[in-house]
Formats: structure tokens, sequence, C-alpha cells
């Protein structure tokens, strides 16, 4: 099952995730922020807008590589993933 | 009639605020008589750049509590009157716009349940290139919460916030849940309904908004309740103009006539007018006000017909917010700007202009305010009224307070973050 590390900005927002290894059962980059959505509502929305895009200035990485498709997040998930979920560097 | 668009968030964890003893200064014609409110001139709540502040007055001065969302943008937040609950808009750079309140007048902060586009619901953007192959048609995703608005005492549980792009979302469960109006998301003049096909493929609705990412699209930034009957809901659009609905939201039409746009062949279109902010005189309803793109427009007719009142050249004529005396309908206050190319006080010197006869003279209030070397804007939501108390704030940082209807003002604060709204609590 992927392992996911957080940006240490988002438990601010989700101090419940804090200090948890996040160890989910996901297919795909969809299926892991649906399987954060059911651990923390509201999570979903904080790095994915309505239609399910990745906002523009999150970053989310499996292993070393960026997800491809930022749109439908249809990236697949190898069981041992380690999945990291950033913001992004920009604005300076 | 509309589209579910939320669901239920965290829990609320505190209690509701204690009511104050109302105020000499706290004249609301509209509330329910005998109900005690709060002093509304004694407390201030600020959206800016890096958080929620509330202020407030005491025997010493202003008193500024600790800063709400640190960090974060805040593009509006006000007090609700009926309920005590403070909302605030925020603007996170990196996770997008939250609608964020406090039940303990501002100790502390629970995410509301958050607004969100339904599925299938698009707009369209008239800028879009199509000779590039992109599609004016949109998917529509929250870019901001622009402004927030209360109901009447006779609607327990509404509250009203407008979006970019051009959305109206309705609560009527005190916000526990918002559903986006689809009448006026489906308005002829946007090119009608878009989840059912391409509509007619043109929408006067444009412009205005700054959202998240920098993208622009038309918003509600002004939303006006009719006190004599709160079923009438007039909303200003940036940029599209004022809108009405008399049915609670179930038929819209625009009510822009006399309005002026001059960035097009047609000064007086029906359609794509730069309103920048709308008021109402609560105790003469048919008395509105505009400031918008192009000058400050008046009616007297309940919005049925516009006229300008001000005069390009003029120290009146660009800005942003307008604030209407709470029982004069013909007493109003702007902040006058340099036009549209600069966007800072004129000639450097910062003031509040006040009429008392409808927009006929303008009296330059200038006492306390620095008069050299200002480059202050005050934006739309950043100046409010109490009675005869005002305050307004600018994105310098700058935050003033006059409990004289203008004549003096004193500066409450110079280091504040960009002030996007001020608003008496």
């Amino acid at each position: 099952m992927p392992v996911v590390h957080l940006a240490r900005h988002l438990y601010r927002f989700f101090p419940a995730l804090e200090g948890r290894q996040l160890r989910v059962q996901a297919a795909t980059a969809a299926e892991v922020v649906r399987a954060l959505e059911a651990l923390q509502p509201g999570f979903a929305f904080y790095i994915c807008d309505e239609l399910g895009r990745l906002r523009r200035h999150v970053n989310m990485f499996v292993g070393d590589e960026h997800i491809h498709d930022r749109t439908a997040l249809s990236d697949a998930m190898p069981p041992e993933a380690e999945v990291y979920i950033m913001q992004s560097l920009s604005g300076g | 009639m509309a589209r579910k668009a939320t669901k239920p968030a965290r829990k609320a964890k505190q209690p509701a605020p204690s009511k104050k003893p109302a105020g000499k200064t706290a004249a609301k014609p509209t509330r329910a008589a005998g109900k005690e409110q709060p002093d509304r001139a004694a407390t201030l709540i600020l959206g800016t750049r890096k958080g929620t502040l509330i202020l407030r007055r005491g025997k010493d001065g202003w008193k500024a509590e600790p800063l709400g969302h640190p960090g974060v943008s805040v593009s509006y937040a006000a007090r609700d009157p009926r309920t005590g609950v403070i909302w605030s808009a925020l603007e996170h750079g990196h996770w997008g716009p939250k609608l964020s309140r406090s039940r303990d007048c501002g100790r502390t902060w629970e995410d509301a349940p958050q607004i969100k586009y339904p599925e299938g619901a698009r707009y369209i953007d008239p800028f879009t290139e199509i000779s590039q192959n992109k599609s004016r048609y949109k998917a529509a995703s929250l870019m901001k919460i622009w402004v927030l608005g209360f109901g009447a005492e006779s609607q327990p549980g509404r509250i009203y916030a407008g979006t970019i792009p051009g959305g109206l979302f309705v609560s009527n469960d005190g916000g526990e849940s918002f559903e986006l109006n689809l009448p006026l998301w489906n308005h002829e003049s946007r090119g009608g309904d878009l989840f059912a096909g391409d509509g007619t493929g043109k929408s006067f609705w444009s412009g205005g908004g700054l959202g998240i990412n920098g993208e622009h699209a038309a918003g509600i930034h002004s939303l006006v309740v009719d006190p004599r009957n709160p079923k009438r809901l007039l909303v200003g659009v940036s940029c599209a103009g004022v809108v009405e609905t008399t049915d609670d939201g179930r038929t819209w039409r625009g009510l822009n006539d006399g309005l002026r746009m001059d960035y097009g062949p047609d000064p007086t279109p029906p359609w794509g007018h730069d309103v920048h902010f709308m008021a109402l005189c609560p105790a003469q309803p048919d008395h509105l006000w505009q400031q918008n793109h192009f000058g400050v427009f008046y009616s007297s007719s309940g919005a049925k017909k516009w006229k300008i009142v001000s005069k390009k050249g003029a120290l009146v004529h660009f800005g942003f917010p307008v604030a209407v005396d709470e029982r004069d309908g013909k007493t109003a206050w702007v902040v006058p700007g340099r036009a549209d190319d600069q966007r800072m006080a004129v000639d450097g010197a910062l003031c509040v202009a006040r009429t008392e006869d409808g927009g006929r003279t303008w009296k330059a209030l200038r006492k306390g305010l620095p008069q050299k070397n200002a480059w202050d804007v005050v934006f739309r939501h950043a100046l409010d009224i109490a009675g005869d108390c005002l305050a307004f704030g600018s994105t310098t940082g700058n935050l003033y307070f006059s409990r004289n209807r203008g004549e003096s003002w004193e500066c409450v604060g110079s280091n504040f973050p960009p002030i996007h709204s001020v608003r008496f609590a």
C-alpha cells in the first residue's frame, strides 16, 4: 500500500494527521486523494478543486517524479509507492 | 431551482457569543425592534492580506485582538448580526478559497462547509481566443469568495456568498450548506442554461474580478437586500452591472438604465457595466448608490434609473467603495482615487468625499488624513458606516476612523497588512 507524506503546512489544517503513517489503499493518484478525504473530510478540497484537478500551486510526487496527469490524477500508484503532497515553490 | 453544492463540514466547537448592550451609534432600521445589538461602531473586522483582524474601541482607543488566520489572505470578513457568527472568506495561496467561521468573537476559527460549484457548471469567457482552438466554455471552479451577505431577520439562516466566477451561493441553514442560484447562473445575459447545452454562445458577463492564480472572470461583489421585501435582492457584478430579483431568486433582470461604460463602442449598453460597489439606504431603500469604474451613480428610484453624479477630471469620479447614510438616502461617502491608469489617492493626498444632496455637490473631507506622499487605494469593501461613524482601510495598511460623519479622522494604525475589507460589527 502506498505511503503518503504531507507538507508540514497541511498539518496546520489537519492536525489529526500529524505523526501518523499514512498508508492508503490506492491504485491511482485520485484514489490517494479519496483515501485521504475519507480519513479527514475536507482534505481533498485543499489540494484539488471541485473538478478534481490538482490545485495550481500544489505538487504531487510519486517517488521523485511529478505526477503527469494533474487534471484527472490518473497516474498509476505502484503498491509500495512513496507519495509526497507538497505546496509548490511559487511566488518567489 | 438550485443544485446542492456542498456537504456538511466539521462540527462546530464553540458556543454562541453573548450579546452586548446596544450603543448610541448602532441605529439599524432593518433590525427587529427591541432586540439588543452590540454597538457596531465599537468593533471593526478587517479582512487583510495576512489574516482576519478584529479591533475593539475602548476608553484608550482601538485595540487589536490576536490575528486570526495568520498569513492567510482574507478577501472579506463580516459578522452576521442575527447570530453573532463571524465569517471570513480566505484565499489560501496554495490551498484555494475557503470559508471560515468563528462562534466566539474571533477567539477560535473553524473551517465552515465549503462553497463548491455543482458538477457541470460552466460559464462563457468572452475573452478566450477561439482562434487558438480554445473553448470559450469553461468549467467553473471556485476562484474567490468575494463578498458575504446576510438575510433579513425574517429569513433565519439565510446567508449569501458572491463569488468569482459570477456565482450567487445561498444558504438557508445558517451556512451549513450553500447552493448555487441557477436562475442567475443560467441567465440569458450570460448565454442561458449551459447545463443543458451550449446556450446562445454569447455572454455579456466578463472581466472583472481577480481570482486565485491571477485568473479573471466576472464576479459578484455587492449584495443588497431590500429591507421592505427580503425577496428582493440586488447584486452588483463586475463586469455585467446590477441584477435584480423580486421573487427570491427565481427570476432576474438587469437594472442598468443610465449607467455609462466608456470602454466600448456603445457607452450605454444593457450589460457589461463595471460596478465597483453598490449600497442602499436602509431607511430609504429606493435610494441606491454605486461607485462604478466610470463614475459615481445614484438612483432614487430603486435602481430603475441611474444618474451619474460625478465628472471626469473632478476629484470625485473614480474609486471603489461607497457608503450610504443609514437614514438619509441623499447622503453618501466615497474615497476618490486617480483614475484607472493609477488607482491611488489623488495627487498624493488622501481624502473622503461626502454628498448630502444626492451627488449635486461633494465636500472633500481631509482633516486627519495625510495630505502628501499618500498613495493609498481603498478597495470596494474597505469603507463602512455605523450611525455617524465611518472607517476605511487601504492597501497600504492604513486604517482610519471618524466619529463625526467624516468631518475629521483619526489614524487607528499604519502598519496593518494590505486591507481588503473593513466592516463594523
